[in-house]
């Protein structure tokens, strides 16, 4: 398409693109929302429950950014907090046990950096979701919708598979960050998003993805329908994919993923 | 308290000592980092500000005696101070390095730090013995590239879990670092699963893994295998987060509360089982791994 990296991470954080919730309601059919982490509260920042795909049930959970200023604030902008992850690890392990593949939709700047959020274990809580989605025996897909934030992001990324939108982005630190630690500017995030290879066209190039889904123009709720439409192709044909494989192949192949970076 | 006098060698120390907490947690760029090289006789104390007697420091473990303050320490101090003496053996020192962004002047700061450390990379990993007991161990050095995790230092890690794995072996990570290498992108980043899900395996046989916080410890390493240990030990005063308080700072607009982030906060929150001294590690680690491999025999 020829735009620049720092382009497309305007059009990751642009304020009308589709948020997860949006994906989860027109993908699936009958999307029943869970809330809580059973130990503390429930984070809004992350939505999640079962649906339907085509008849076949599933776990589906995202990160989910407002839709409104009023929205955004319940929804801390789409910054989890430890209660966040471990609402999503919980219903992850739900999956497992009652045999749901999972599907993730990551949107997210990046976890919430507050002192509540110290305090409760952030870096524990990412750490977690680390090491527990390595051992979930049903298949998990992850798809980056929107900006991938770091390990905010990666705590619903470790993926069997794992997809972008051609204009979101995926990156250990906002370009900002970046240009501000290594160069002492924090006027140079475009340099910064260039050098950082965070478009999906780059990451795809490296490895670090697996597939990238063509956004039409300007992608919009009410413009949606194409993106909807491949993503629902794309995940019934990963689910296809997984159907005959045992729980330790499942497990193994996701090993050897993130084994070989 | 063992004698240490004679222990380490007399080779070129350098110390880092002088930056502040803030410019820790907030991934302090490489060329910030002004390494103390103790000229003379005399280092000073970073948290009390005073002034030690450099051979009587490095006697008590590199721990200020005025205040107790934990100075840092470098990977080889730490495996003379833990491992049983000609114990360790080293894995995984020649691992090429890669620049996966083709990041302008990488490669030849990667060189200045091997150069400046002898090391070759922010990692040390290899086996050895406390009190007879066979370990793997991983011990993190902030001098080398601020203990940053790229795709060099995750995969020794990583190694070293699945070796220890095969062997039955416990696993010992001694954590410190500014986070994730920006420098190799998402590479790093890719390391916080990697290490992550070899510990997965380690655990599911049942072995079992102590990790130590020490000061720094935060980002990415924080949020994958340091707060993953079956038993998290961390040095007294360790600063140990996810985000760098200057951040926390910038997004709440207020000050931090005292001892935010510090060991003894994280422990009161629920999350450090264990606050050792630096003197009593070893013998701390020794009984830990007794406790937890009843069945092991002593050499």
């Amino acid at each position: 398409m020829g735009i620049t990296a720092w382009e497309r991470v305007k059009i990751a954080r642009w304020k009308e693109r589709p948020t997860s919730l949006y994906y989860i309601n027109h993908i699936f059919e009958h999307f029943i929302e869970f809330h809580g982490d059973r130990n503390f509260g429930d984070d809004k920042a992350i939505v999640g429950g079962i649906a339907y795909l085509n008849g076949r049930p599933v776990t589906v959970i995202g990160q989910q950014k407002g839709r409104s200023t009023k929205e955004n604030v319940e929804r801390n902008f789409g910054m989890p907090c430890p209660e966040g992850y471990r609402k999503a690890l919980r219903m992850m392990k739900q999956a497992d046990k009652f045999g749901r593949p999972i599907i993730c939709f990551v949107d997210t700047s990046g976890a919430y950096c507050g002192i509540g959020a110290e305090e409760r274990g952030q870096g524990e809580a990412i750490a977690r979701n680390l090491m527990e989605m390595a051992g979930i025996g049903v298949p998990i897909l992850s798809i980056i919708i929107g900006e991938g934030g770091s390990g905010g992001a990666l705590a619903l990324a470790v993926g069997n598979e794992v997809w972008m939108l051609e204009n979101s982005i995926y990156s250990i630190l906002s370009p900002e960050g970046f240009s501000a630690i290594l160069w002492k500017d924090n006027k140079r995030a475009g340099e910064a998003a260039k050098v950082m290879k965070l478009t999906a066209a780059e990451l795809k190039e490296m490895g670090i993805v697996d597939k990238i889904l063509r956004e039409k123009e300007k992608l919009t709720e009410d413009s949606g329908e194409y993106v909807v439409y491949k993503l629902k192709m794309g995940i019934l044909r990963f689910l296809k994919q997984y159907e005959l494989k045992s729980r330790e192949e499942i497990i193994d192949e996701r090993y050897e993923r993130f084994r070989k970076y | 308290m063992p004698i240490l006098k004679g222990r380490f060698k007399k080779t070129t120390y350098i110390t880092l000592g002088q930056e502040t907490p803030e410019d820790i947690g907030r991934a302090v760029a490489p060329d910030e980092i002004h390494p103390e090289i103790p000229q003379g006789l005399w280092t000073k104390c970073k948290k009390c500000g005073s002034a030690l007697y450099t051979q009587d420091l490095r006697d008590n473990y590199n721990v200020c005696s005025k205040c107790g303050y934990h100075l840092r320490i470098k990977a080889n101090d730490r495996i003379a101070m833990v491992l049983d003496e000609g114990s360790f053996k080293p894995w995984d020192n020649d691992i090429p390095a890669s620049n996966p962004l083709d990041f302008p002047g990488y490669e030849e700061k990667l060189e200045r730090f091997k150069a400046r450390t002898g090391l070759d990379e922010a990692v040390l990993t290899g086996t050895g013995a406390i009190d007879g007991q066979s370990t793997v161990i991983a011990v993190m050095d902030a001098s080398f590239f601020m203990g940053s995790m790229g795709g060099v230092v995750g995969e020794k890690i990583t190694r070293a879990i699945e070796r220890a794995t095969q062997l039955k072996l416990p696993v010992i990570i001694f954590c410190c670092s500014g986070g994730a290498r920006m420098q190799e992108g998402m590479v790093s980043l890719m390391q916080m699963a990697k290490t992550s899900a070899a510990l997965k395996r380690h655990a599911d046989m049942n072995l079992p893994y102590f990790s130590v916080l020490t000061d720094p410890t935060t980002g990415g390493v924080t949020a994958s295998f340091a707060m993953l240990g079956d038993v998290i030990l961390a040095e007294p005063g360790a600063l140990v987060g996810f985000a760098g308080p200057r951040v926390i700072e910038q997004t709440i607009g207020q000050k931090l509360p005292k001892g935010f982030q510090e060991a003894e906060f994280l422990q009161e929150h629920g999350f450090v089982d264990m606050i050792v001294k630096r003197e009593e590690l070893k013998d701390t680690l020794s009984h830990l791994i007794k406790m937890h491999m009843p069945w092991v025999n002593l050499l």
